[in-house]
């Protein structure tokens, strides 16, 4: 049997609430299929299955807050006997509804199962869902709540548990982006705007790049141990509309090409702000890189999210189009000689955009 | 569809709404026609992107990167849209 369990999606993550289950008894399920929306106090995250099978049991009630490791639902995994029970399964209740209907209802808060609907086989219909409105009864509480408040106590038990435990070291070098920028305005006009890229992918392609060659800023610091990670899951801090911060990962990106990145990037951010990412998107990162070059700052010295070894920051071009890059790095892992190599490499790989 | 006898107002409205797309938590009603958008809304370059993208699908039209300035404000916008529509 699969043990569906709440994810730790974060080293700082100690509970989550169930927003819905996309499951119910009965479905089968195969490996990477979205079943639960989670809220981590952050945002909404949408969960996937690392198991595959038939669903056997839900555990957690919608809104229904639990521990991380506590499991959530059971997937009766291919080859066992369904066990039979005389104990109540827990399962949604379906609501006919027409998908306009559900996107209206979603987007005003309103509890479906409080409308009769008046469509074919009782189906509740757009005009039944606007017809609500006059009734206050059928308003429900909103079904993800301000995450503001919450999302600065998450972020700052992070950054206190980071600076605690990491034995930080900073570096930072001035890169001449005039070659980067040179090719990007070239190709750009070559492109139109649904291919065109923005600078940020060539930045992210250089960091790709000079982790290949220092594989020590890359991978996680647990158990008083680093491990290296083949994987280049390159997380990047993206400021969310009305407050807050939140760093996914673009996976693998040892197998993108520029294109690639520039693709994965803009989704990314889509989705970050429109709470759509997946769990392993907020799980996964092997470091960190954080650009906040379009405030104004000339260059930032991050704190390293754990258990993450490195952050590199860049700041904004200056007039000369030059950019400074730092470097946050543990020192449990690498040093200041290794670290001003990976930056050396950084700057190496911007000089040359054509091999990125 | 011939956009020619497209509207300022018209054109307008398309803009908003697509600003209201990349950024729904902003009241749009009163926005200042010559305020900068970009700070304003705090739209990033990936919003201004996507911002681009979206004018290019309602307008029919090709925008090139050397454009984006007379994209600055609403009313900038509005002239610019309209002078490459009427063309």
């Amino acid at each position: 049997m699969y043990e569906f369990k709440m994810p730790a999606l974060g080293a700082e993550m100690t509970q989550g609430r169930l927003l819905e289950w996309k499951i119910k008894v009965g479905d089968k399920i195969k490996l990477h299929d979205i079943i639960a929306v989670i809220d981590t106090d952050k945002v909404a995250i949408e969960i996937e299955s690392f198991g595959e099978g038939v669903v056997e049991k839900l555990i957690t009630v919608p809104d229904e807050k639990v521990a991380v490791g506590t499991i959530m639902a059971l997937i009766r995994e291919t080859g066992e006997q369904s066990k039979k029970s005389t104990q109540i399964i827990q399962q949604a209740i379906p609501v006919k509804i027409s998908p306009l209907a559900k996107k209206l209802a979603s987007q005003l808060g309103i509890d479906i199962t409080k409308i009769k609907g008046s469509g074919f086989d009782g189906a509740i219909v757009e005009n039944d869902i606007k017809n609500s409105m006059v009734d206050k009864t059928a308003l429900a509480k909103p079904a993800v709540e301000d995450h503001a408040g919450s999302m600065k106590k998450v972020i700052a038990a992070a950054m206190t548990k980071s600076k605690r435990e990491i034995p930080h070291y900073y570096l930072s070098c001035e890169i001449d982006l005039n070659n980067a920028l040179h090719w990007l305005e070239k190709y750009n006009s070559k492109h139109s705007t649904a291919d065109r890229m923005l600078y940020s992918a060539l930045l992210i392609k250089a960091v790709a790049n000079a982790i290949k060659q220092y594989p020590g800023f890359n991978g996680f610091f647990v158990n008083n141990e680093f491990k290296s990670s083949a994987a280049i899951n390159i997380g990047m801090a993206i400021s969310l509309r009305g407050g807050g911060l939140i760093a996914p990962g673009i996976l693998h990106v040892e197998n993108m090409n520029l294109i690639d990145i520039m693709k994965n990037l803009l989704d990314l951010v889509i989705r970050a702000r429109t709470g759509k990412l997946r769990s392993v998107e907020l799980s996964d990162p092997t470091i960190t890189i954080t650009n906040l070059g379009e405030l104004g700052v000339d260059s930032v010295f991050g704190i390293i999210y754990p258990p993450q070894v490195a952050l590199v920051g860049f700041g904004k071009i200056s007039p000369h189009k030059s950019i400074i890059v730092t470097l946050a790095a543990d020192h449990r892992v690498t040093n200041g000689y290794l670290g001003g190599r990976f930056l050396s490499a950084i700057n190496g790989f911007l000089q040359d955009p054509e091999t990125l | 569809m011939s956009l020619v006898n497209t509207t300022a107002a018209e054109i307008r409205r398309t803009i908003l709404v697509a600003l209201h797309q990349i950024a729904p938590e902003v009241n749009l009603e009163n926005l200042n026609t010559n305020v900068a958008l970009r700070e304003e809304l705090e739209l990033d370059s990936m919003d201004f992107l996507r911002f681009i993208l979206l004018l290019e699908k309602a307008f029919i039209i090709s925008i090139p990167e050397k454009d984006y300035l007379h994209l600055a404000s609403l009313e900038s916008c509005i002239e610019y849209l309209n002078s490459k529509i009427s063309h």
